[in-house]
């Protein structure tokens, strides 16, 4: 691939100016809805809301014979609120479980979905081709009007969000204490689930009703590890859902006939990765960092005290003792002689002989010091 | 109306499905008094409270606060639900939780400002966490999401508060700092209805107290209804206590706790 061809592309090529934008504006509002959607622990609900869209974009061509991007778009959020709305019945009104009604609603809505889709594929004329792209998504197909009412739609939803922010934010922290300071939490809980249908379906051409959700959760996910700032998190968010979505809208567009749904996955996954891996103080290897250090700075230290408590029993402080012995009042534990040397580098400890160590004065401070917080360490002598 | 009725409850029914959690309880609250509801594990102790504020549907009956229904009067009531309602992950930090007790004051859309953010100083310094302003919320210990909870109710200037659990899982420490806040409270004419776990506090740290076991067993000041033989009604055989002038050492009954919160 000639990538400084696809960079300029990027803003003379119609098609590939087209798809990138469209991937921007989903990755910018599902990221930041995501957001609320992941916070508020309902990241499954957006899976189910996208496979549920499916038999909605099918019906909708049955009913219209329109393949208008805007009336698909309708039947989708149309089927997504009605599956929403039965999961939500089906947990207040029987004993079934939120994750089993979820799991249910999904999978017969997108059984459903794709007996209509075999239906349409069937029929003999020829205007059902493309129905079926609403699985994996096609970039490509995307128009310069599908971008314009994608932007409409996703600014509207995005503007809600920032005018009704601290009522969001009250409403995913503390949903109980917000309805006694008398804000309709449930009219709050209905927008909310609204705008987060709305990104869903904005994303459901190019992305796919079997990927959509990955982009309500993944950028929200990864940025939630970088920051710990509600707004901040939003705003990284979408910066990540944007990344995710012109990359790979842009891979799946400049190679044929590769969807683009798993492609911004894989793209989104590699956020996901970087920052469950990366991220300063959530970050996997940042914790195994700081654990390992941790468990170095106690060993260095227990070595100071092992050293100490022989030295107290010797009436000298500054009396030399055999490695043996340190060796084995660390039980076991490797790297006593490296541990020792690292001391030594400090001027904590000094080599009498080969093999002898003893405390210096800063030592004997050091170890006190040490002991002294861990509230008196052992008993007294 | 009676100004000296804080919270008026009348033939207050709540059932979840066909069980019912709450049976006809009437009970009246005074102005100005610390009031403890206790009762047993099951007993409707919180789901009074959730009735009161109107987060739980009722089959029956109706609550006033100051002789008014609480939609009209929410202002001024106060709310510290249990500390374990929420997920202490949320991206936000102390002050910024405590300000949301100032969300109802500011109405729609309308963003906490300079005013809110001393408000909320103010409040943490009452409960001693004014060092904590900035933190992150998951860096709190028990004891202090309490604190901040407790703070974010301060900031409501209610006059009525209703307080599930607030010292549930905290040290000895930050128990004690409750308590007097609770105490100042009730010396600046507010009303506190606190859901609490330890009976062996109770005449100590509240006047005045309901027990609760799905029906209204008594409420009333401690000294009157703070009974052996209510408890037991209360609690069932299963709970002995240790009667009033016991308290202070009389040894002839071995000294047992009642039902102590974990």
């Amino acid at each position: 691939m000639d990538f400084p061809q696809i960079f300029s592309d990027l803003f003379l090529d119609y098609t590939l100016r087209t798809v990138a934008l469209g991937s921007a504006v989903i990755g910018i509002v599902s990221g930041a809805l995501g957001s609320y959607a992941v916070l508020r622990k309902q990241s499954l609900l957006g899976d189910a809301m996208s496979h549920a869209a499916l038999p909605g974009i099918a019906l909708a061509f049955l009913l219209t014979g329109s393949k208008m991007p805007l009336v698909l778009i309708i039947g989708a959020a149309l089927a997504g609120w009605i599956a929403t709305l039965l999961i939500i019945s089906i947990v207040n009104s029987t004993r079934v479980k939120y994750d089993t009604a979820l799991g249910m609603v999904l999978s017969v809505f997108f059984g459903f979905g794709l007996v209509l889709l075999t239906i349409i594929q069937k029929r003999p004329d020829a205007t059902q081709a493309g129905l079926d792209k609403f699985l994996f998504g096609q970039a490509a197909a995307l128009l310069e009007r599908d971008v314009v009412t994608m932007g409409i739609l996703g600014a509207s939803a995005i503007l809600i969000t920032m005018l009704l922010w601290k009522e969001f934010k009250l409403l995913s922290f503390d949903p109980d204490f917000a309805s006694t300071l008398g804000f309709p939490v449930r009219v709050l809980d209905v927008l909310l689930t609204t705008l987060i249908v709305i990104a869903i379906v904005l994303g459901l051409q190019t992305v796919g009703v079997v990927l959509m959700s990955a982009m309500i959760v993944a950028p929200a996910a990864s940025a939630r590890q970088w920051t710990d700032n509600l707004g901040v998190m939003i705003v990284l968010s979408s910066l990540f859902g944007a990344l995710a979505g012109i990359s790979g809208a842009v891979l799946s567009a400049s190679v044929t006939r590769l969807p683009t749904g798993p492609t911004i996955v894989v793209c989104v996954s590699a956020i996901v990765i970087f920052s469950m891996l990366l991220a300063p103080r959530r970050g996997i290897l940042w914790r195994f960092f700081r654990e390992r250090r941790q468990r170095g700075r106690l060993r260095l230290e227990g070595i100071l005290e092992d050293l100490y408590s022989l030295a107290l029993e010797h009436k000298d402080p500054e009396h030399a003792h055999s490695l043996s012995v340190l060796r084995l009042m660390s039980a076991g534990k490797g790297g006593v002689e490296r541990s020792l040397e690292i001391l030594s580098e400090r001027g904590l400890v000094r080599a009498v002989s080969p093999g002898e160590w003893a405390l210096t004065r800063a030592g004997i401070e050091e170890a006190e010091r040490a002991q002294g917080e861990r509230g008196g360490g052992q008993d007294e002598r | 109306m009676n100004r000296e009725e804080a919270i008026k409850v009348e033939d207050l029914t709540v059932a979840y499905g066909e069980k019912p959690v709450l049976w006809d309880v009437d009970l009246t609250v005074p102005s100005g008094v610390l009031m403890a509801i206790i009762g047993p594990n099951g007993a409707g102790k919180t789901t009074l409270i959730k009735a009161v504020l109107n987060l739980v549907n009722t089959a029956a009956g109706r609550v006033l606060i100051y002789g008014e229904p609480y939609s009209k009067q929410r202002r001024i009531v106060g709310y510290v639900p249990q500390r374990g309602s929420v997920d202490w992950d949320f991206p936000t930090s102390v002050k910024d939780v405590v300000m949301m007790g100032r969300y109802g004051a500011l109405g729609w859309i309308r963003r906490p400002g300079k005013k809110e953010a001393d408000m909320a100083l103010a409040a943490l310094e009452k409960v001693g966490m004014s060092r904590f302003a900035e933190r992150q919320i998951s860096q709190l210990s028990g004891g202090q999401q309490q604190r901040v909870f407790l703070a974010r109710a301060l900031v409501q200037d209610a006059q009525v508060y209703l307080m599930d659990e607030p010292f549930q899982g905290v040290d000895a420490t930050t128990e004690r700092a409750i308590v007097t806040l609770l105490q100042e409270l009730r010396a600046a004419g507010k009303t506190v209805v606190v859901v609490h776990h330890d009976l062996q506090t109770v005449p100590e740290y509240f006047d005045w107290t309901a027990l609760l076991n799905v029906r209204l067993i008594a409420s009333g000041p401690v000294s009157e209804v703070f009974t052996e033989e209510n408890l037991r009604l209360t609690y069932g055989g299963r709970v002995s206590f240790l009667r009033h002038g016991e308290r202070n050492g009389a040894p002839e009954d071995e000294k047992r706790t009642g039902e102590r919160g974990f």
